[in-house]
Order: structure tokens, then sequence, then C-alpha cells
């Protein structure tokens, strides 16, 4: 997807207002930002607090800033940047955070991001938007750039199958159709859940839909999502992302707090390092019972009568 | 040399204001029962006098010790930005002045702070807006002497110095005193001036509570950014806590605010 970011960012970057602070990466992805953009493209060097705070004060004096790192590098190392600097000044930051969930693989734990939205959907006015598809990075960066409150962009890798056709972009997309149940999947992990449910006849199979937007409580499930969980009163959420402070767990207190209720439910979400080793985003995935396989037994467990 | 423009130095800062800025913060800590009246006298003076003689409506101050607000609402105080009735509300329930400085409610403080660390990169960002925005505009940026074991704060001088900010100014309130400890003992980097002299900043010492020698400090431009150090005494003026590390977290008694008072009184 980074091309494609690239290209939607250096469309954007004719805005004077528009400016770009890289954490020392971006190497063969991001110079022709660089290029379009001259002195208003800062590599900030290794030196992340630095550069989200100063991203606040250029955000303050009316600049459209935007800040590019590993994903852990933005939400973790500087947090209390992004809370105290951004979020309780109110100032519209886009913050945007390469390899979501384990997608650095093999590079090891320190550069994954298993609990980036959780942490940050605390914070006051945060919106996250975790783009699925490479269609999606435009309308991402169209949103995330007019938004008058911060945004953080948690950014993967597009992995629609082949020969299918992604739905024009909105927060809640339905990719399948099906009867047995909702299958809610964030993100990226979307397309290869497409790629699993679309072998399973519609009958014995969940609706698959993709969530690209949070928080829940300000983009709530469309009516026809709704519709279907209370007719079939079965849910699987899929995310590549800690259990603590996730999707599923926001979507049941919504459900509660909705009278919806839940006859069968499933969460599959990342377990962190259970195997005690290392490997590509594929293992870990099937380590935590986030690959196509796993995916494939939860849509099964929905439909199962017992 | 740097000219300022209105509303805010208009005259330059007589020791009468400043006598009377001194009686009001100590008066305002007294009755708030409030703690950090230490950090907030070291540095009063330089604050008075950078708004009053120093600073123009566009240009922009960032405490980065957001410990000592309570100097920064009395310097807007003086200034007629704040009026008596708000510093009475000063550490009460349903102010807007808190301990440290708000992000909102007072259009001269931009920035919350308080957590150490932060303000010279929002100084950083400020300063090089103005200088992408073509706008001339001064920024000053008042941190701690204890602030630069932050590792962010290096962090920061990094950036400013690489990108030559020089409508910048940093100003170190040099008490020599932290939470838990003199700065020497806990985690040493003096002599401070020595130690950062290696970046490519300007630095000046001066008297922090000397208004000729902080003037000389300031008053000059520079193709970098200027770092003045401000040796100061925590607590000066208030004799039962001058120089000790008390006066980091303790409000007064009521006889050392009478004695506080008369002290600074008594002073020329």
């Amino acid at each position: 997807m980074r091309d494609e970011l690239c290209r939607q960012l250096v469309t954007r970057s004719s805005s004077e207002r528009m400016i770009f602070l890289a954490g020392d990466v971006g190497f063969m992805a991001l110079e022709p930002l660089r290029a379009a953009m001259g002195p208003r493209f800062i590599n900030c060097g290794v030196a992340e607090q630095n550069m989200i705070t100063v991203a606040a004060a250029l955000s303050h004096e009316g600049m459209e800033s935007w800040t590019y790192t590993i994903a852990p590098f933005c939400y973790a190392r500087a947090f209390e940047q992004i809370r105290n600097d951004i979020c309780i000044q109110g100032l519209p930051v886009k913050l945007l955070a390469n390899g979501g969930g384990y997608g650095y693989g093999v590079m090891g734990p320190t550069h994954h991001a298993l609990e980036d939205y959780g942490i940050l959907l605390t914070l006051p006015n945060m919106t996250v938007f975790v783009p699925a598809f490479r269609e999606d990075i435009g309308q991402t960066v169209c949103r995330a750039g007019d938004l008058a409150s911060p945004a953080y962009v948690r950014l993967g890798h597009c992995e629609k199958p082949a020969g299918e056709i992604v739905p024009s972009y909105a927060p809640w997309r339905r990719l399948l159709d099906g009867a047995a149940g909702v299958m809610i999947v964030v993100g990226p992990l979307a397309g290869s859940s497409w790629s699993v449910l679309r072998e399973l006849d519609a009958v014995i199979r969940p609706a698959l839909w993709v969530v690209t937007e949070l928080p829940i409580g300000c983009n709530q499930p469309p009516p026809i999502l709704i519709e279907a969980l209370k007719r079939t009163r079965r849910l699987a959420v899929v995310e590549e992302h800690v259990a603590q402070a996730s999707v599923g767990q926001e979507i049941c207190r919504w459900l509660i707090k909705a009278g919806i209720g839940i006859d069968r439910f499933c969460h599959l979400y990342a377990l962190g390092y259970p195997s005690g080793t290392h490997g590509s985003q594929a293992f870990l995935r099937q380590c935590s019972g986030l690959d196509p396989v796993s995916i494939g037994k939860a849509a099964m467990l929905l439909a199962n009568e017992t | 040399m740097w000219a300022s423009t209105d509303p805010f130095s208009v005259m330059s800062l007589s020791k009468t204001a400043l006598k009377q800025a001194r009686q009001r913060l100590v008066g305002m800590h007294y009755r708030a029962r409030a703690g950090h009246l230490g950090g907030n006298l070291s540095c009063i003076d330089a604050m008075m006098l950078v708004h009053h003689e120093f600073m123009g409506a566009d240009d922009r101050f960032i405490l980065s010790k957001g410990h000592s607000a309570g100097a920064l609402y009395v310097t807007l105080w003086s200034l007629g930005r704040l009026r008596d009735s708000d510093l009475d509300r000063f550490h009460q329930d349903d102010t807007l002045l808190a301990g440290h400085p708000p992000a909102k409610g007072i259009p001269d403080i931009h920035f919350a702070t308080g957590s150490l660390g932060h303000g010279l990169s929002l100084a950083a960002g400020v300063a090089l807006a103005a200088k992408l925005q073509n706008v001339r505009r001064r920024v000053f940026c008042l941190t701690s002497d204890g602030e630069w074991q932050e590792g962010s704060t290096l962090e920061a001088l990094i950036f400013v110095t690489h990108h030559a900010l020089n409508n910048l100014t940093i100003l170190v309130d040099h008490n020599g005193l932290q939470g838990f400890g003199s700065t020497d003992a806990v985690a040493s980097m003096d002599p401070l001036h020595e130690r950062l002299a290696g970046f490519a900043v300007e630095i000046r010492v001066c008297d922090g509570h000397d208004l000729d020698s902080m003037r000389a400090a300031l008053a000059t431009e520079s193709n970098r950014t200027v770092m003045v150090v401000l040796n100061t005494v925590k607590g000066r003026g208030v004799p039962d806590v001058a120089g000790r590390i008390e006066s980091h977290y303790l409000p007064l008694s009521a006889e050392q605010y009478a004695r506080a008072i008369a002290e600074i009184e008594a002073t020329p």
C-alpha cells in the first residue's frame, strides 16, 4: 500500500499548508513525496518524541501536519506526546503508522503493533483508520487529512483476493453476503478472510464485513448489519490486535448497550507470541489463530447448530 | 537589536512592577496552599522582563517548566491579560488557572505543559512554522535546568540547531535544585552551559535576577538559536525557603508568608 500512499500524498501536497515529518523511514517509498514537497518534507531523524510534538506545534500554527514512522515508534514511543501535545490540545495531526499488527514479521516484537488502536482510542477525539485494501488509501488520506481532530492511520498490506472488486469506500462495508451470522474483520485481514469465506456456500457462511474506521461509538454499524445480528444472533470478530481494548470488546459493549443478544460469539485476536519463536506475519498469525484455516473454522463454528 | 511589536512591550519593566508581581505570586500561592513556589520565584524576573520588554503581540512564549504556571499567570496579570479575580481562582475548583498551564481558555497560553521535556519541541514547531510561513515571530521557551535530563529535550535541541531556528530563544532557569535533590547531586550536567556548548546554539549566561544582565543577554540577534542560561535562586525572596529543596513542593505557613512579603517589600 505504500506506493499508493505516496501517490495520494503527493497529490495532496499541492496544498502549501501540508507539512510531512518522517522519522528516518521511507526509503524506497517516500522519495517522490520528498521531491514534491521540498522543504515541507522534513526527516526528523531518529527522534520520534520530538517529531510528534513538533507536528503538534506546526498544526497549532495552522499547518496540516502528517507524521510517518513504524507503528510502535509512533504510538508506543511517543504516547505521551500524542496524549499531551496532540489530543489534549485537540490538534488535527495525522499519524501514519506503518506495519500494523504483525506486519513487520520476523523483524520481531519490537516492531509489531498489537495494541495500537486500543491504546490510542483511550485518548480524546482520536480517530483510527485501518485501511483494508489498496483501493482504500485514497479515501483514507482524504478523510484523515480533512479531519479536524487527531487521526492515526494503521497501515498494512493489501490482501484482496484475486479477481474481486472492492466495494466503494465506507467505514463499514459488506464484502460477502451470508446467512450464518456476521463476521466483522478489522483492516487488511478482511482480504484473507474474503479468500476463505468466498469458497463457502452463502447458506452456511457468515456475512463478511470489514470495518476500517474506529471507534465503533463514532462509526456505528449500519442497519443491515444490525438486522443480521438480530436475526442470526451469531457474531465473529477477527482482528490483528490483542483482546484488551480490542474491537471485539468494544462491539460486545455496544451490543449490550443496544440490547442485542448474541448466542454464539467467536473472537479471533492476536495472542502475542505463544510459540516463543519468531517468524513471518503469516507464521505469527497462525500462532494466534488468525490464519485462513482458523478463520474458516470460526465461520463454521458460527454455522454449526451445535 | 530585536524589534518587538505592541501591545506587550510598551514600557520597560520597573522594579515596582516586579515587586508587585512577586508579592502577588507569593500571596496567590499562600492563599491556595499551593507548592512549587520556589521554581516560580526563580524565573518570574525573567518571565516578566521577556513579556514586558522583548515580546510583541505576535511573539510566542512557551512555558516548558509548566510547574511555574503561577509566575506566568502573574506576568499576564501584570500586562492586563488576566484579571485580579482570575488570579483569585488559582488552584481552585472550576478554575482555568490550574497548577500547570491549560490547553485552552487563556489566549496567551498556547499549550498545556507540565510534563517536562515537551516545551522545546513545541517551541521548535512554532518557530519552524513561522519560518515556513514567512512570519516574523520570535519564540521564547523557558525550561528548567533539571529538564535537560529529559531525552526529548535533547531531541528537540538537535532539531532546532539542525534547522537553524534563530527566531527561537531558549531560557534555562538554572536554579540548581530539582524535585528530590540538587541537579548536581541527582544527575549532574554542571556546568550546563559548557555541556550544551557542543550544540550549534549561542549560549549566553547571565544573572537571572538582574534585569540589566538579562537585557544584555536577550538583546542581540544571532544566526543561531540563542540559549540564555539564567543563574537563579530557587525560592528567591522568601527567606525560609530560598535555595532549599522544600521550596519545590511545600506551601508557606502564615509566619513564612508574612516574612516573605516583608522581605520582598524591603528589597530595593
